[in-house]
């Protein structure tokens, strides 16, 4: 998929192109975007093969509605609200046969929450990424977050997103959007920091994630 | 103006707030000064600042191999 060159580059014009039948654009127009789409489904459905069917079913609802698309919010925002009610949707088909949802019930407990312990934890030598038993204790411990903690921690940590970007694509508020970020930031310091005894290091096996 | 001292509670909850400079210049100066002299307060800030580090690295999270050349493919494809 080489960048095609008699495509525009800015963005507006680019939907433009779209909008007159260009389908190319449509690509050009959503490539920077795409780790943030299916970031933003895996951040919902957790399972690798789901979050690609919904960034795909997004994507081409995105295409296919490019039209309705109003620039009061950025492109980018738009692309990824729609990512993110395709998730919800399909985690709420994948649950239908269940009387009540557990992930819709949203669980929050919006009320202070304090460290459970103070463990030490010195700044991260870098190549503690590189070994994937470490990078898989950080998804597992992030995987087993409260979906409304999970959610935001993605949106605002692993994708940069700024708060108001946050707040629109989850439809929250900034008091909303600051809590459950704070919460999901101290629930995983409480779950990793004890695994930073030198166990990953070692690659021995993983096993303090604790679920809550 | 002497500085009014706050207690650790108050620092940890607004410690995400400090990291994304979410907070006023005034509450800064009462948490730094605080971090001076609280080990468990730096432990604290020192795993979360750690925590978003890890979350935000590049290498942390990888899209499945051919995820570009599938989704090109559907756009191609759509009606």
């Amino acid at each position: 998929m080489p960048a095609n060159s008699q495509l525009p580059t800015n963005e507006a014009e680019l939907i433009k192109s779209v909008c007159d039948g260009k389908r190319e654009a449509f690509y050009e127009l959503l490539r920077p975007y795409e780790r943030m789409v299916y970031a933003t489904a895996m951040s919902v459905v957790k399972n690798p093969a789901d979050a690609e069917e919904v960034a795909q079913e997004a994507v081409l609802k995105a295409f296919a509605n490019l039209a309705s698309f109003r620039s009061e919010s950025k492109f980018s925002t738009w692309m990824l609200q729609i990512t993110y009610n395709e998730a919800k949707m399909k985690l709420r088909k994948a649950r239908s046969h269940l009387y009540e949802s557990l992930e819709d019930q949203q669980q929050t407990d919006e009320g202070d929450y304090y460290p459970r312990d103070f463990a030490d934890w010195r700044p991260i030598p870098c190549e503690l990424l590189e070994q994937s038993e470490t990078r898989q204790a950080i998804q597992n411990a992030i995987a087993s977050l409260s979906p409304c903690y999970r959610e935001v921690l993605i949106l605002r940590d692993l994708q940069n997103l700024s708060i108001k970007e946050t707040m629109i694509i989850l439809g929250l508020s900034k008091a909303a959007v600051k809590t459950r970020l704070h919460r999901a930031r101290l629930l995983l310091r409480d779950t990793l920091a004890p695994g930073m005894d030198g166990s990953w290091i070692k690659g021995q096996d993983y096993r303090k994630v604790r679920r809550w | 103006m002497a500085l009014i001292e706050i207690s650790c509670f108050e620092v940890w909850r607004e410690i995400s707030n400090y990291l994304d400079q979410e907070i006023t210049p005034e509450m800064r100066e009462r948490m730094e000064a605080h971090f001076k002299t609280c080990a468990h307060c730096n432990a604290v800030l020192d795993g979360t600042r750690n925590v978003v580090g890890l979350v935000g690295d590049g290498r942390l999270f990888q899209m499945p191999e051919g995820f570009n050349k599938r989704l090109y493919k559907k756009i191609q494809d759509a009606p």
